[in-house]
């Protein structure tokens, strides 16, 4: 047993001390959002560029738990244009759902905060700040201004509900002033064949589980897009899926995007559904975005060693490699993260200066960013890095 | 329920209900010759749980497996990829019908006794590193426990022999006494690997080994498997849904839908020359991640039928944008249109 304590295990008494710690700082944060009657001047902010739907800003959301503090999103920032479509790509556990959780204030509190950093949402006329939003206003903005498409079809569906009191719940909670029972349904109906259910009338008494995976993943984007929501956050929702249901649901977000002209946050791990969907990437690895650019620049022009890696682990039909490139090492412990690059120990072309701070933006081209030492502003790869290779 | 075999010529198919092919040859080339294997599960209802219809999940499947090859299975979820494979080790109880060759022998007919024995050449790594370790044990007693059952290295070699699985799958082998718990889901797949490659296989199926891993993971895995099979000679019945790992790492590729393998061949004329409806419609649902390039899609109207109550005919008619009459009405046989390029349609027929 004493071996394992040398490896990172808790004693009990620094366990304790740390969870005492944490409940003081999460304690601290709740009282503050349990305040009741906030004004409106407290979480107006204005955005950088009216042409954006959501803008992050230095995002920091952090989870207290008993073994340590957790950077999920560590310094996050990037800005989603209105009518347009964003993908986040990284690995499990980059921070990549913790990102659109901390937009919709779903966190799990008290132990998941949103410590520092602006998310400003775009409403048209005014711009709010999400992160200091109280509860009761938030109600107003999920579903209405920003709405979530999750993972699991099969889990997000409750499935003791009928499908159409499930979507109707949504419009009835969101949209339902003024509407009688009636128009409540007329209006899930006119979804449900939005999203290409043929048989909606048939479908609005079904069960969930009476349908397939993509019909079911159907239901779910019909409950998202209700109330024609400025943003809608696609968590993964291609995933569960098999590729050609999978072409289905992408094609539909697709044009329903342009039908409602709304934007699109889309978090995966799948480069080749990016490359379909996204107009910008974010990659995110252990809780910061490494690289982000316009689509054709991330693919054309990989930067990040990361990005490098990710893109050649991953076959693609047509092109026969003999052995696959495999990233080395495995992602660095999320509790106590060092202050360095930190995909520096799993880096094959780590220079000296990676020893230092973590790394700032390097600025490529007026969309393209990269955080890492192999760049700087305007060049492509330093020069003491080229000849290191 | 006795087999009843028949004098058919070959390539003819009998209805689907009365089990009839012809068995074939074995041919010591291929360390596996599946022939019209057919695997039904019972449909149970009433009050006295009597059987009311059937789920066709394996509903004929002909393929030969070379030595120290791979071979890919593909198909949408519910096609009945994972039953094949299960049914060709005989872990879903009796087969319905058809034949599964192993070396020649028929896997079916073996006593208990014999299937023991047998169970050390033909191994199988499951889908879900996270479900299918046990919790309670420590991951040396995992990877050595079938090899002690076996009795297939003595006694005062057993720890010497566990190392050297554990090192030969990319696990450290002081982390035997660790419980599944204490690693990442990549280890966790190597734990897994070597569980299986313990017992000196000849034959793996892995079941999906890397859908539930993350993409830099997938990398470590599939190059350890394609290197473990290149050590000890392996052969892989390789079960996926995610095309492009089963183009990097198959020789050939069988494309299965609802139960019936449409189309197989080698890697290079499937990807190449995709013939069958159904499989030209699935590579073209593949994502490029090139944005430069639009995929001409075949979208696929509906969903995949339900195989309790399969389409008639042809199972794809339901779906297809060639479909006509003939179709409909007559189930079309497995032809050879080009040299070892098979495909189950009736466009292709002569």
């Amino acid at each position: 047993m004493a071996k394992k304590h040398a490896e990172g295990y808790l004693s009990a008494k620094e366990a304790r001390r740390i969870s005492r710690e944490n409940r003081r700082i999460t304690n601290a944060f709740e009282k503050r959002r349990k305040r009741r009657n906030v004004s409106e001047a407290e979480y107006l902010t204005r955005m950088r560029d009216s042409n954006n739907a959501v803008e992050f800003d230095n995002l920091h959301t952090y989870f207290f738990t008993d073994a340590g503090t957790v950077k999920s999103v560590d310094g996050v920032s990037f800005d989603i244009p209105i009518g347009k479509t964003v993908g986040v790509v990284g690995e499990s556990g980059c921070g990549k759902s913790v990102t659109s959780l901390s937009l919709m204030q779903l966190l799990q509190r008290p132990q998941g905060q949103i410590v520092e950093g602006e998310i400003r949402l775009n409403l048209g006329n005014k711009a709010y700040d999400v992160v200091k939003v109280p509860n009761e206003r938030m109600q107003g903005i999920r579903g209405n201004v920003v709405s979530m498409i999750f993972q699991e079809p099969m889990t997000s569906l409750n499935p003791v509900f009928r499908i159409g009191d499930q979507v109707d719940e949504v419009i009835a909670l969101h949209d339902g002033e003024g509407k009688s029972r009636q128009d409540v349904k007329q209006r899930t109906i006119e979804l449900l064949e939005m999203v290409g259910i043929a048989n909606s009338e048939g479908v609005y008494r079904m069960y969930p589980h009476e349908l397939s995976g993509g019909m079911r993943q159907r239901v779910v984007i019909a409950m998202a897009l209700a109330c024609n929501p400025r943003l809608i956050i696609a968590d993964e929702p291609t995933t569960a899926l098999d590729v050609t249901i999978q072409a289905q649901v992408l094609d539909l977000l697709r044009s329903l995007k342009n039908r409602i002209n709304s934007s699109i946050l889309f978090i995966t791990h799948d480069l080749g559904v990016i490359a379909e969907i996204a107009d910008y990437v974010v990659v995110m690895y252990a809780g910061r975005v490494v690289e982000k650019g316009t689509v054709e620049e991330i693919f054309a022009n990989p930067s990040h060693p990361y990005t490098i890696g990710l893109m050649a682990s991953k076959p693609v039909v047509g092109k026969k490699v003999d052995k696959l490139y495999s990233i080395p090492g495995k992602v660095p412990n999320p509790v106590n993260m060092p202050n360095y690059c930190y995909f520096k120990d799993r880096c094959e072309r780590c220079v000296e200066t990676c020893q230092g701070e973590y790394p700032p933006e390097a600025r490529l081209s007026p969309t393209h960013t990269v955080s890492c030492y192999l760049y700087r502003d305007g060049k492509g790869e330093s020069e003491d890095a080229g000849a290191e290779n | 329920m006795p087999e009843r075999k028949t004098d058919r010529p070959a390539g003819a198919r009998g209805p689907a209900e009365d089990g009839g092919f012809t068995p074939v040859e074995y041919d010591p080339q291929y360390i596996l010759m599946v022939n019209q294997l057919k695997k039904y599960f019972p449909i149970k209802g009433g009050m006295v749980s009597k059987t009311v219809g059937q789920v066709k999940a394996v509903d004929g499947v002909t393929f030969n497996l070379k030595r120290g090859t791979t071979m890919g299975l593909v198909g949408e979820s519910g096609c009945g990829k994972t039953t094949t494979g299960r049914a060709i080790l005989r872990l879903s109880g009796e087969k319905t019908g058809g034949q599964v060759l192993f070396n020649g022998q028929e896997v079916y007919d073996l006593s208990p006794k014999q299937l023991r024995a047998l169970r050390t050449k033909m191994q199988i790594i499951f889908q879900d590193p996270f479900s299918s370790l046990p919790p309670r044990l420590p991951v040396g007693e995992i990877i050595g426990e079938a090899v002690r059952e076996h009795h297939l290295v003595p006694k005062e070699q057993f720890n010497d022999y566990v190392d050297q699985v554990m090192d030969n799958c990319g696990l450290q082998p002081f982390h035997k006494d660790r419980y599944p718990h204490e690693f990442s889901g990549g280890q966790r797949q190597r734990i897994c690997i070597a569980r299986a490659l313990a017992l000196n296989p000849e034959f793996v199926v892995c079941d999906e080994p890397v859908s539930a891993l993350d993409v830099s993971i997938q990398a470590q895995i599939i190059n350890l498997l394609k290197q473990l099979q290149e050590k000890y000679k392996l052969t892989y019945l390789f079960i996926s849904h995610d095309l492009s790992v089963v183009e990097h790492i198959s020789d050939s590729v069988g494309v299965m839908y609802l139960g019936n393998l449409v189309e197989y061949g080698s890697t290079q004329d499937i990807f190449r020359n995709p013939m069958h409806p159904y499989t030209k419609a699935l590579f073209s649902a593949i994502p490029v991640p090139d944005p430069t390039v639009r995929m001409e899609r075949i979208v696929l109207e509906g969903s995949i039928p339900s195989p309790a109550n399969p389409p008639s005919g042809c199972k794809f008619h339901t779906r297809c944008p060639h479909c006509t009459q003939r179709c409909v009405e007559e189930e079309p046989i497995q032809r050879e249109v080009e040299p070892g390029h098979y495909v189950v349609c009736h466009l292709y027929d002569p």
